[in-house]
């Protein structure tokens, strides 16, 4: 198990290096980032002033070794347009994506997996039908649709009736006012799980039904077992290991930025900076905020494939 | 359509010289490494799947290659076809070594050495029509394209059996035994000289089982054909094989001409497979009493010491748990009837009888876990 | 005894050869079409897709003969209100205007061919690519299959839209940067699966057999692993298709994909999202329905496709 730790981790150490040396060589040797920080007023005597400010007039595997440097003492630079550091942009950024990220998560596998059990308890009926048709339906929308008609019906359409239940966007801290939090990120959590939902209720049926197949659950119907008791103590333990795998995956992805809907609700997340930081063309708030996400992702992988690990071991022993 | 295939009409007609070998494997050896580790891989131990094995397949015979299953017979037979490189050993191919020839030195030999699988089902691609399965050999090594490709498939068809018009067929429209038809001309293609048969009757119904033969049998006759005839069932190889070789856990117990073997068998592993299998004369089955082994089969991951059968076997002594016995001629039998054993069984001497004087597990309930299929009467198309 | 266990064989000579010829002929690619014919969802799919594409291929044509042009301005009443605020459907413009007074129609059927063009060209580009590492991989193993499937897990670790946010800005956005971001993201989903599969066709005997011909390792791939990968590649393209048709639009959503004033179905739903959704339903609605409808599509096709393909549906019918 140890061996497995330190054999993941090592691979995860791997790629983040290969992910930095890719967006170095993106950001660093394929653009030229004298001229972006130089702005649209820019001389020739400037530029070569702000290389040598930045380092730039150095060898490029001299300047990745120092950037490399930077990254381990866990510094992703700073930001061209303002001076501050990525690292505080990231900070500031995080609640509202953590809190959108984690929110969605509980709804997506409260909406998805009694979906996808009562779909794989009865393959082929009517709601089989429907809740694939849900699963469909799901994957087929995009999120900013969805995010939009959310917005156009629990915003606009109450609002201009005279119901401002919910607020068009804006993120309010847990801290400050958990109730405000959470009014304020309904809408957004609605607009992540919905889409999905969908992919976890097809994930859990198609897990459910393989489970449902194997010997032993065919032993405890046998036994005599209430259907109840298969189904939900010996059949969904083992058919939700993929489920949390998934899962884990997910809440990695979303965690480096939830790009569209903080952009679509206005959260300012770190979605939404890296956003606005593409469109004032400031790339080290660019560059930190991809290495975030990278680490978020590489770091899920790590624990799901443990969290794997342990599951299948207590899988297979009971 | 009876089982006419006694080895006497399969090969008498072809003059056949006693030395001509076509096929001689010396000291050949398999192992498969069971490793562990992703980063790096370390060998943990290896599957001892073939062990030393001498073995020569005369032109124009039937070699029969018996023993329980996962023994290593599969494994022999990709060697010989080249499928899988040798750990150890000499192949010859008519005097030339085959063993050390690079990809293009092979294919020439693969010409001359065809293989029928197993598996009717898994041996043929589900995704091309008949016609291009056939024809593959013929496009593989540039014989013939086009029309005459076509010309050529469709003969083949006709003389393994097949309708012709058929050819454009796929391989899930025929059954079993058509199928197994559809890889017999595959291997007849390119007209080899050795044809290695990989249980190829074992996935048939027994009632199809005695028309593939006959069609080997038949074709061996009209193109002179030599095989290696591999079966984990002593019935069938007993009467479509010139001689028979036994193979026990990667290696060859005993090989002996057919009549020879059957009629006095030396090794007490033979003997106790043939007490397993029916005997159709009634006043011998009488005589006959099942040999009992002890244990189960040993894995090929750690064989046993010294002779390996010696954990099973009833007639094992100290000797047998050191040394490894050779293949050589015993008890003054003809020069190519050879048994690997210490003790080796006495004319008339009833093994069901013979005690271990080594201690061993219990014995299990009736000796070998062979399939006997049915008796050959069963197997009998009306 | 043994008399009763030999099974007692018919006066007619049923012979075996009778027997075999007794088997159905059906070849997997009938059976998967006799399945979908019956599928009348999927049927549906099929022939909205077909609608769409050649919409798309017709662009100019339809344009023409609903009198309208995707980036003209109507100046006049029936473009915008006094207020300059887009109007709704109605006689002139059939599904309304946008902020401008275009056409939303329009737009719209000239937005198909991007949605199309990128959806088609990426997963393409992702098939070719996903086919040629996952044939290596899978048929190779050992080091090469190490080497490729690490490399397919570093390429899943980037995130998509950041990393597609980075690359857009380093180079600009245009059509191309969007059809390559998406390839780069997608190629190894297919690499996955038909290394998945040919690691399991890899030991069956019909791929020994081949070798045992002489067949070399490309003809072993070009003519026995190909062919059978080709029910899943057509199930895995259907679904990624939609896939990548939403990825087209949530860059040009973000502003990232393919530059205004050029009509893309993103395009159109950001200019909703800054503020348009409030006073154009229609510039809300049609597009969202344009776009969900036709992944909608591909998914359900893409479903069918796989219960008609796949021989365990029989299966799951028969546990039933
Ligand atoms: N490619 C392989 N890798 C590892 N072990 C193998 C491989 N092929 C065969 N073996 C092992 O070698 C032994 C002999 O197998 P095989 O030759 O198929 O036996 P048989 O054909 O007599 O049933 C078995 O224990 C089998 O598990
Ligand atoms: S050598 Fe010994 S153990 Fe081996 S077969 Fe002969 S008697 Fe049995
Ligand atoms: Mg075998």
């Amino acid at each position: 198990m140890l061996r497995f730790l330190v054999r993941r981790v090592a691979f995860g150490a791997l790629v983040m290096l290969i992910v930095s040396l890719v967006v170095f060589i993106l950001f660093y040797v394929a653009s030229d980032p004298a001229s972006s920080f130089c702005g649209r007023t820019c001389t020739p005597e400037r530029k070569t002033q702000i290389k040598i400010v930045l380092g730039l007039n150095r060898s490029y595997p001299r300047q990745y070794l120092s950037f490399l440097n930077h990254l381990l003492h866990g510094d992703l630079g700073t930001s061209f347009v303002n001076r501050i550091s990525v690292n505080s942009v990231i900070k500031s950024g995080l609640p509202a994506t953590a809190s959108l990220a984690l929110g969605a998560a509980v709804l997506w596998l409260l909406m998805g997996i009694p979906i996808g059990i009562t779909a794989a308890t009865k393959p082929r009926s009517v709601r089989d039908r429907l809740a694939t048709l849900f699963a469909l339906v799901g994957v087929s929308l995009p999120s900013f649709v969805v995010g939009l008609m959310l917005l156009n019906l629990l915003f606009f359409q109450l609002t201009t009736h005279g119901h401002p239940w919910f607020p068009p966007s804006g993120y309010v801290g847990i801290t400050d006012n958990p109730l405000q939090w959470a009014r304020h990120l309904l809408l957004p959590w609605f607009t992540l799980a919905f889409i999905t939902a969908a992919a976890y209720a097809r994930l859990t049926r198609g897990s459910m039904l393989e489970v449902l197949g194997e010997d032993y659950i065919r032993t405890a119907r046998a036994k005599g077992l209430r259907e109840r008791t298969v189904i939900y103590k010996h059949g969904l333990r083992s058919a939700l290991t993929p489920v949390i795998t998934l899962l884990g995956i997910d809440i990695g992805t979303l965690l480096g930025g939830t790009v569209v809907t903080e952009q679509l609700f206005g959260l300012q997340g770190i979605g939404q900076s890296a956003l606005n930081a593409v469109h004032n063309n400031d790339l080290p708030v660019v560059l930190g905020t991809v290495l975030v996400a990278a680490f978020f992702i590489v770091l899920a992988n790590i624990v799901v494939d443990l969290l794997y690990a342990v599951l299948d071991a207590r899988v297979r022993l009971s | 359509m009876s089982l006419s295939i006694e080895k006497s009409e399969a090969g008498a007609d072809l003059p056949r010289p006693e030395g001509d070998v076509l096929v001689r494997l010396t000291g050949v050896v398999k192992h498969f490494p069971i490793t562990s580790g992703v980063i790096r891989r370390k060998e943990v131990g290896r599957v001892h799947a073939v062990d030393g094995v001498d073995l020569e397949i005369r032109r124009g015979e039937t070699l029969g290659l018996v023993g329980e299953s996962g023994c290593g017979k599969s494994t022999l037979a990709r060697l010989i076809t080249g499928l899988q490189p040798v750990t150890k050993g000499s192949i010859t191919f008519e005097g030339v070594e085959l063993t050390k020839l690079g990809r293009r030195q092979m294919t020439p030999y693969r010409r001359e050495i065809q293989m029928i699988f197993q598996d009717p089902y898994g041996s043929l691609n589900p995704r091309r029509r008949v016609g291009s399965i056939i024809g593959d050999p013929y496009d593989i090594h540039d014989v013939a394209a086009g029309d005459e490709r076509k010309r050529l498939v469709q003969e083949l068809m006709e003389v393994v059996g097949l309708n012709p018009e058929h050819y454009n067929r796929f391989p899930a429209e025929f059954s079993g035994g058509q199928r197994q038809r559809i890889g017999v001309a595959r291997a007849l293609a390119l007209k080899p000289k050795l044809i290695v048969c990989d249980e190829p009757v074992s996935a048939l119904d027994v009632s199809i089982q005695a028309q593939v033969i006959n069609l080997l049998a038949d074709l061996q006759k009209e193109f002179g054909l030599t095989y290696l005839f591999i079966a984990h069932d002593l019935s069938v190889v007993r009467h479509v094989s010139d001689r028979v070789a036994v193979m026990y856990l990667g290696k060859v117990g005993e090989q002996a001409e057919a009549d020879e073997l059957y009629g006095h068998p030396r090794h007490p592993y033979t003997g106790a497979l043939l007490s397993a299998v029916p005997i159709p004369d009634p006043d011998r089955a009488a005589s006959k009493r099942r040999v009992r082994l002890y244990g189960d089969v040993p894995s090929p991951i750690n064989p046993p010491s010294g002779c390996r059968f010696h954990p099973r076997c009833p007639k094992a002594q100290d000797d047998c748990t050191t040394v490894d016995p050779l293949l050589i001629p015993a008890h003054g039998d003809p020069a190519d009837h050879l048994t690997a054993c210490h003790h080796p069984v006495e004319d008339g001497e009833d093994l069901a009888l013979a005690r271990p004087s080594i201690s061993q597990p219990d014995p299990v309930a009736e000796a070998p876990d062979l399939p006997t299929a049915d008796s050959l009467a069963d197997r009998r198309t009306p | 005894m043994s008399e009763t266990l030999v099974p007692a064989q018919p006066d007619t000579p049923v012979t075996a050869a009778a027997k075999e010829g007794a088997v159905v002929a059906r070849t997997p690619t009938q059976l998967a079409w006799r399945r979908i014919k019956r599928d009348k969802v999927s049927l549906a799919a099929a022939v909205f897709i077909l609608f769409v594409i050649l919409v798309a291929i017709f662009a100019p044509v339809v344009c023409h003969i609903i009198g309208q042009s995707p980036t003209s301005q109507d100046r006049g009443d029936h473009g915008l209100t006094l207020d300059g605020v887009p109007v709704g459907p109605s006689r002139y413009h059939w599904l309304g205007t946008d902020e401008v007074g275009r056409d939303v129609l329009a737009r719209l059927i000239y937005g198909s061919r991007i949605s199309l063009i990128v959806g088609v060209l990426a997963t393409a580009f992702e098939l070719v690519i996903g086919i040629v590492v996952g044939l290596l991989a899978g048929y190779y193993s050992g080091k090469t299959d190490t080497l490729l499937s690490r490399f397919m897990d570093v390429v899943l670790s980037f995130p998509f839209i950041l990393t597609a946010l980075s690359i857009v800005a380093v180079t600009g956005p245009s059509l191309w940067v969007s059809i390559v971001v998406i390839t780069f993201f997608g190629w190894s989903n297919i690499g996955r699966i038909v290394r998945g599969q040919v690691l399991s066709m890899r030991e069956r005997e019909f791929v020994e057999a081949a070798r045992s011909l002489g067949a070399g390792d490309l003809r072993i791939m070009r003519k026995d692993l190909l062919p059978n990968l080709v029910g899943p590649l057509i199930v895995y393209s259907t679904l990624l298709i939609p896939v990548n048709i939403v990825s087209e639009a949530t860059l040009s959503f973000l502003g990232l994909g393919v530059v205004p004033p050029t009509a893309t179905w993103g395009n159109m739903l950001a200019g909703s999202a800054d503020g348009l959704y409030r006073v154009a339903w229609w510039y809300l609605t049609f597009p969202a329905m344009a776009l969900v409808l036709t992944t909608l599509a591909f998914n359900l096709l893409g479903d069918g496709l796989r219960d008609a393909l796949d021989p365990r549906a029989d299966r799951v019918l028969a546990t039933k």
